[in-house]
């Protein structure tokens, strides 16, 4: 299932020349910041809960994500070089599972490092709220990269969408109608959390079964139907 | 017996272009300016998809169409209520609608100068009589004017909605004009900072991550810092913050200049003083941005 020299083309895709770092820049900011925070507020709860909810689960985690899993096949698809790859005797199911491992892993190394690093810099894991906030930047890594992956092979504009999903879906409509929380992958990555901290710093809007569940399938079914869609697919020209 | 006569070159170049009959071109020549003003129809049609594939339309009207709605919505509510005022002031609104305007600039702004890169059409460009800076200021005017109507549109629905509802006449259109003032630099910063981070990249979709990524990021870190330092009472620090992102820049600005009323925390605005510096710092970046494509184009033209 899983393919070497697939990986190896993909991390390359992801992190060749200087792209890996663009993707440091983020996180590198986000550690700045909480230097600063810091420096400023000095050590308090609920001021590290506010920057790592905020900045880095809410924003960082699904920007890096679309990076990753868009990058990990858009890129390949859209200058149709991925014909290439289709043409080797390897089962398409294959080559998404090994593009998904790859994305999760960058992902993860580029959101949820960052996210422990800033908890310990913000208040040295007080309430476990670093770790809580890790643990749900890494379960949001998996379902993130496995949703955008999916994206990737389905549009040409899979960015687009998946930013459209990240920001205005689950910050716009998510901060409007309660409604929208329970379809949104930070919130069940939060409940995820709430488990781990235990205490009312982190809460979720949804409960722990329902969210796991709901994890689990948004990710096998996204990575399956992304298989599906490899086999076949077809190449588009230029618009 | 045959004597080999040695081939008698002679002196002179032999080369020869043969007139093959082939007619000049005798028709008018349009020239550079002409050259210009057709890329920066092109690109400013492109960047809402006309003249381009249905695919391409679906994005830039759709968002078009998401700028606008809440204005008209906003109008209905003021003329069925026969309120006073409109809900929203005019400077206020691109401010509330900012995520869209990101979006619109980190999808559009790629689309225009991406997929010259990419498919190397650039130098195609280059061998017609425009220049490096024709080419920059065509693009650059261009991605401004489509924010400009972006921005715009929902500015003249509220207008129109306001004189419709006979709201105080002189009021209504000194706000617009502040608000028009408002998003023209707010079009001008925003068209140049996603102008300058797509042409550094061929690929479509890293461009429009990376630039979604400087808009909210910066956003979002710039409105925690401020908060925090709200919160610590140290209110004298929040406007010298305010000027880390795009979208505060604009904000801080036009509640020192524009009569806004600010979003920072505390609604507490910069200063005049201050406000001198948020000018300065907009005017700076737009001419570094331009700065910046005209090096850029410098160096990927050839």
């Amino acid at each position: 299932m899983y393919d070497p020299t697939v990986a190896r083309l993909t991390y390359r895709a992801l992190l060749g020349r200087r792209r890996a770092l663009i993707l440091g820049a983020l996180p590198l900011l986000l550690i700045v910041i909480s230097v600063i925070v810091r420096a400023l507020v000095g050590a308090d709860d609920q001021t590290a809960s506010d920057l790592l909810g905020g900045l880095a689960l809410a924003t960082m985690v699904p920007i890096i994500g679309v990076i990753a899993g868009t990058g990990a096949i858009g890129p390949e698809i859209d200058d149709g070089s991925v014909v290439y790859l289709l043409s080797k005797p390897l089962k398409r199911p294959t080559i998404i599972f090994t593009k998904l491992i790859v994305a999760i892993a960058v992902t993860m190394v580029f959101s949820a490092l960052p996210t422990l690093i800033a908890g310990f810099i913000l208040n040295g894991n007080g309430q476990q709220i670093a770790v809580a906030y890790t643990v749900a930047a890494l379960v949001s890594s998996i379902a993130y990269a496995a949703l955008f992956l999916l994206l990737g092979t389905v549009s040409r504009h899979a960015v687009v969408f998946g930013l459209v999903y990240a920001l205005v879906w689950e910050a716009l409509f998510g901060s409007l109608v309660a409604g929208a929380r329970t379809l949104s992958v930070q919130q069940w990555s939060l409940a995820v959390a709430h488990k781990v901290a235990g205490g009312d710093l982190v809460t979720s809007d949804v409960g722990l079964p329902t969210a796991t569940v709901l994890l689990v399938v948004v990710t096998v079914l996204a990575t399956w139907y992304a298989g599906q869609k490899l086999r076949s697919l077809t190449l588009a020209g230029e618009e | 017996m045959a004597v080999e006569h040695p081939v008698t070159v002679p002196s002179g170049d032999q080369t020869r272009i043969h007139n093959i009959g082939y007619r000049t071109y005798d028709g008018p020549r349009l020239g550079r300016s002409y050259a210009t003003r057709s890329l920066y129809s092109q690109s400013l049609r492109g960047a809402y998809g006309l003249g381009r594939s249905v695919k391409s339309k679906v994005l830039p009207m759709l968002l078009f169409v998401v700028m606008c709605v809440p204005a008209a919505i906003m109008v209905a509510v003021a003329v069925a209520t026969k309120a006073k005022d409109l809900p929203v002031d005019y400077t206020r609104y691109a401010i509330i609608m900012q995520a869209v305007i990101s979006l619109y600039v980190a999808s559009q702004a790629p689309q225009s100068v991406s997929r010259d890169l990419r498919f190397k059409t650039v130098p195609l460009y280059f061998s017609r009589p425009i220049e490096t800076a024709d080419y920059v200021r065509a693009k650059y005017a261009a991605l401004a004017s489509a924010m400009f109507i972006l921005t715009a549109a929902p500015l003249i629905v509220l207008y129109v909605g306001a004189l419709l509802a006979k709201l105080d006449f002189a009021d209504q259109t000194k706000g617009f004009g502040q608000g028009l003032v408002s998003v023209a630099l707010l079009s001008l910063l925003f068209a140049g900072i996603g102008l300058v981070i797509a042409s550094v990249t061929p690929r479509r979709g890293f461009g429009i991550a990376a630039v979604i990524a400087v808009m909210t990021i910066s956003y979002g870190a710039v409105s925690t810092l401020q908060a925090i330092a709200d919160a610590q009472g140290s209110s004298s620090a929040v406007p010298w913050i305010g000027l880390f992102s795009p979208v505060t820049l604009i904000d801080g600005l036009q509640s020192a200049f524009l009569g806004a009323n600010s979003a920072f925390p505390g609604a507490v605005g910069p200063s005049n003083g201050e406000g001198v510096v948020y000018v300065l710092a907009v005017l700076g970046l737009i001419a570094a941005c331009y700065g910046l494509l005209m090096r850029r184009y410098k160096k990927v033209g050839l």
